[in-house]
């Protein structure tokens, strides 16, 4: 039987395929710089490492497809975590006080030597996560076991996250310094280095949710809770677990944000950007009412967002434009995604062919 | 001519097909001004797509349909009510969170000074509802709180309230109705008869088949197998052309029971001792042994579900305690059961059974992973191994194991679950209402899997609202009154003692 499934491939399920749409959206949009924007495809070599714009997609796509993996599994569950720009703030406050913790002492003092820290890396990059997975945690405990629902249980991370990321800085904004950790954000290994940690969390949540039961089981929960209970899956445990993970990705994203600016910020670190990751589910096919995802369509999504973003600034469209034609493109790939739609396009080819 | 005047609705050659299933296969089909009109067929029959043609859920390929002598093409079920057909569908389409009279008037609430007239709707709601069923409820409390035979009830009430109704079609509407309300409905459309309705009713019930209808059509795998006058259709022509196989297979049963009852283990696999639930069911004692089939009989709301819910662990006991081979069980949850060896297929196979965007494959080994937890997670191959083997086994008819379950017929699906159960090779599987929806071949099948699983040494909980049923599968019969548990009887029953146990009546 499975192998008639093979053999039936054709350009059907090309079409059906969930990353069709998202590519094909993604496609259209190089198009349009690859017309109307000189030189954007150069990649040049300097000293082993390449730049260019098409790289700085990627690059500065990374926080988002990183929120991206993490929303992926919780929206799977028919949920919704808008407190992951509050996380990255918390996260990224975090790691600021414990490199240069002159903010506490308030002191007006800003550490500029490139090689001190106050803690070693190591327990910074620890204890900002650990931070980040404690607010994945709340949040999953109040929409798995308080039964709240995902879009209020988030919401008071969400207001109440940068008043926390604050109070860590004492209100300040604390500058970053320490080269290593600037790394993060801005190193380059031929590639920026921020795509390898994308590649890493990428490669490690396809492993845990795809060869464990863990994928199916979250699937199966956001489909229909009640009939995986009275299968035995333990649909509180599943949800816990998702939050916690988008809480942790958060923080990653949050110490990957922070090391780009080369400051915490609590006020400006992934300032609306749960929009833009839910946005890159959203276009990557995922439904808000839970059920199947794909990974790799949520990754394709984020960077649809970040390409209309870096094409629009190329193309000389002042800032203050964007979202608004951010938000044109965003209907045009949703749309394309509606059933209604997608009706309306097999009706008019169908009649084509009976003419 | 005076005779196609008559004629309400034509449908001539209809065709649809869907992945891997021809549907319908040029299907005609006519019904008459005043009639009742009984569909009937096995599962994958084609009956509900018959339906959903007609009611513009699904286009046909091929084939056109005559109302009133014109031709109409449905777009939509709005549509359709607006050309005067009306459907209460097989699985319950309300809105459980809205108020009952908000589920009848849902778009054609009276209105007052350009708002809605609340004091007005719940008036005609309980109007309604009392006219046209002899249903006295709270119209103001939500739909969800009521039990699934009133909700179907509302529903039925909700089709008949367009007045301009000229064909009703009832897409199994007892299948979850006790006697009594089945007896309400078929007032209801005889009166409905009288006014000139022409009524489709789709049923399994092959006795309410013969006690309503005027005609019957019987499908078989998308195809026409005739339309009959049904009184002067036997009973035993009519399944035969059904299930288009003799029934020797329902004698066969008997012997099978009296063989495997032979089996029965003496000590107990589950002691239930003074096991409740307030509200739900009052503390009862219960044995189950290994090799045995214990029916529970009694009306909708009786307890049965219940009962089964406590034993599986669904929900907690408030009082009483179970014992399992020998143990205390001190874990209720359903994880808890299944690493005891325990398995419930769920009474409401929509919302507690399938999950519908998951395939075939996934929804067999479910239970199974869930056992294994999240790490010990089954190879692709086993997992194929596994659905193979159940899918041939139950003989489940579908393209291939990776089709969503939601694109399978009822009682496929109702054999999906009860493959996800089979395949964690239970010592104890409680089975609420297996057969509900599910057409006379299937039933009989999961009636001799019942038997045969007992043969096996399982114990089985059977769950019925069909008397008949339960007394050819059982060994045991426990009888459920108004939450109670009130009577047991084993060995050869009369089925009217039950009746009598079941109504609280001397014999």
């Amino acid at each position: 039987m499975r192998n008639q499934k093979k053999s039936s491939f054709a350009w059907r399920n090309i079409i059906e395929s969930r990353l069709f749409f998202p590519l094909i959206a993604l496609f259209l949009i190089l198009l349009f710089d690859f017309i109307f924007i000189p030189g954007f495809f150069t990649i040049e070599n300097r000293d082993g490492n390449l730049y260019g714009s098409l790289i700085d997609i990627f690059r500065n796509g990374s926080t988002v497809m990183l929120l991206a993996i993490g929303m992926t599994l919780v929206i799977a569950t028919a949920g919704v975590d808008l407190s992951v720009g509050a996380v990255m703030a918390i996260a990224a406050s975090m790691a600021g006080i414990l490199m240069n913790p002159s903010a506490l002492r308030n002191e007006v003092f800003f550490v500029t030597d490139p090689t001190y820290t106050f803690q070693p890396l190591w327990v910074v990059i620890g204890a900002a996560l650990i931070v980040s997975l404690i607010c994945g945690v709340w949040n999953g405990v109040l929409v798995a076991y308080m039964r709240i629902q995902p879009m209020v249980a988030t919401l008071i991370l969400m207001i109440a996250g940068r008043g926390i990321a604050q109070l860590i800085t004492n209100g300040l904004r604390v500058q970053i310094t320490y080269r290593p950790y600037a790394f993060l954000g801005q190193g380059w290994i031929i590639l920026p280095f921020s795509l390898y940690i994308v590649a890493f969390v990428y490669a490690g949540t396809w492993l845990l949710t795809r060869k464990t039961a863990i994928g199916m089981f979250i699937e199966s929960v956001g489909i229909n809770f009640r009939s995986s209970f009275f299968s035995g899956i333990d649909e509180k445990k599943i949800k816990l677990l998702v939050y916690t993970f988008c809480g942790l990705c958060a923080g990653i994203a949050g110490l990957v944000a922070s090391s780009n600016i080369r400051t915490s910020d609590a006020n400006s670190i992934g300032l609306m950007i749960e929009l833009d990751a839910i946005l890159a589910v959203v276009i990557g096919g995922g439904s808000m009412a839970g059920g199947r995802f794909s990974l790799l369509a949520s990754m394709i999504g984020a960077l649809v967002m970040q390409a209309i973003t870096q094409s629009m600034y190329a193309v000389g469209v002042p800032a203050f434009a964007l979202q608004a034609i951010k938000a044109v493109v965003v209907v045009f790939v949703i749309l394309l995604f509606s059933e209604q739609v997608r009706s309306f396009i097999r009706g008019i080819s169908a009649q084509k062919k009976e003419v | 001519m005076s005779e196609s005047n008559q004629n309400i609705l034509e449908m001539e050659g209809i065709s649809k097909a869907f992945p891997g299933v021809q549907a319908l296969d040029s299907v005609n089909f006519t019904l008459r001004k005043g009639e009742i009109h009984c569909l009937v067929g096995e599962n994958g029959a084609g009956k509900s797509t018959l339906i959903k043609v007609l009611t513009g859920v699904d286009r046909p390929e091929a084939g056109r349909m005559i109302l009133d002598g014109k031709e109409i093409h449905t777009r939509s079920p709005q549509h359709a009510q607006t050309l005067g057909i009306s459907t209460v569908y097989q699985e319950i389409n309300l809105c459980p969170n809205l108020t009952v009279a908000e589920n009848i008037l849902l778009g054609r609430e009276p209105q007052r000074f350009k708002s809605i007239d609340w004091a007005k709707m719940n008036a005609d709601a309980v109007e309604i509802l009392k006219r046209s069923l002899d249903v006295d409820i709270d119209v103001t409390k939500p739909l969800g709180i009521y039990t699934v035979a009133i909700q179907q009830m509302v529903a039925i009430a909700r089709a008949l309230d367009i007045a301009s109704a000229k064909i009703l079609i009832l897409d199994e509407p007892t299948s979850s109705l006790d006697e009594h309300e089945v007896q309400q409905l078929f007032k209801v459309m005889r009166k409905l008869k009288e006014n000139g309705v022409g009524i489709i009713f789709i049923t399994h019930f092959i006795g309410q088949v013969y006690e309503i209808s005027d005609k019957t059509t019987v499908l078989r795998n998308g195809k026409l197998i005739g339309t009959f006058d049904t009184a002067s259709l036997p009973r035993f022509e009519l399944i035969a052309k059904m299930i288009g196989r003799s029934l020797d297979d329902l004698d066969e049963m008997s012997k099978i029971k009296l063989e495997s009852s032979k089996h029965i283990r003496t000590e107990a696999l589950l002691k239930a001792k003074g096991l409740g639930h307030s509200g739900a069911i009052s503390p009862f004692d219960l044995e189950l042994h290994s090799g045995e089939v214990v029916g529970l009989a009694g009306l909708l709301g009786s307890g049965r579900t219940e009962i089964a819910n406590l034993l599986f662990g669904i929900d907690k006991p408030d009082t009483g305690s179970i014992t399992f081979a020998g143990d205390e069980v001190t874990d209720y949850s359903p994880l808890g059961s299944i690493k005891r060896g325990v398995g419930l297929c769920p009474e409401d196979r929509k919302a507690e059974g399938v999950v519908d965007d998951l395939t075939v494959r996934e929804n067999i080994i479910l239970a199974i992973q869930a056992n294994n937890g999240w790490f010990k997670f089954l190879s692709v191959q086993e997992q194929y191994d596994i659905a193979d083997k159940y899918i041939e086994l139950l003989q489940i008819a579908t393209p291939s194991p990776d089709q969503p379950v939601g694109n399978l017929s009822g009682g496929n699906q109702q054999k999906v679950i009860l493959a996800r159960w089979l395949a964690t090779n239970p010592h104890l599987l409680i089975l609420d209402e297996p057969t509900r929806g599910i057409d006379v071949g299937t039933k009989a099948e999961i009636q001799k899997l019942v038997l045969s699983l007992a043969d096996e040494g399982k114990a089985c909980v059977f769950i019925s609202s069909e008397l008949e049923e339960v007394l050819r599968t059982s060994h045991r019969i426990v009888v459920l009154r108004e939450r109670e548990k009130v009577a047991e009887f084993s060995g050869e029953v009369d089925e009217n003692t039950i009746i009598h146990a079941i109504a609280g009546s001397e014999a």
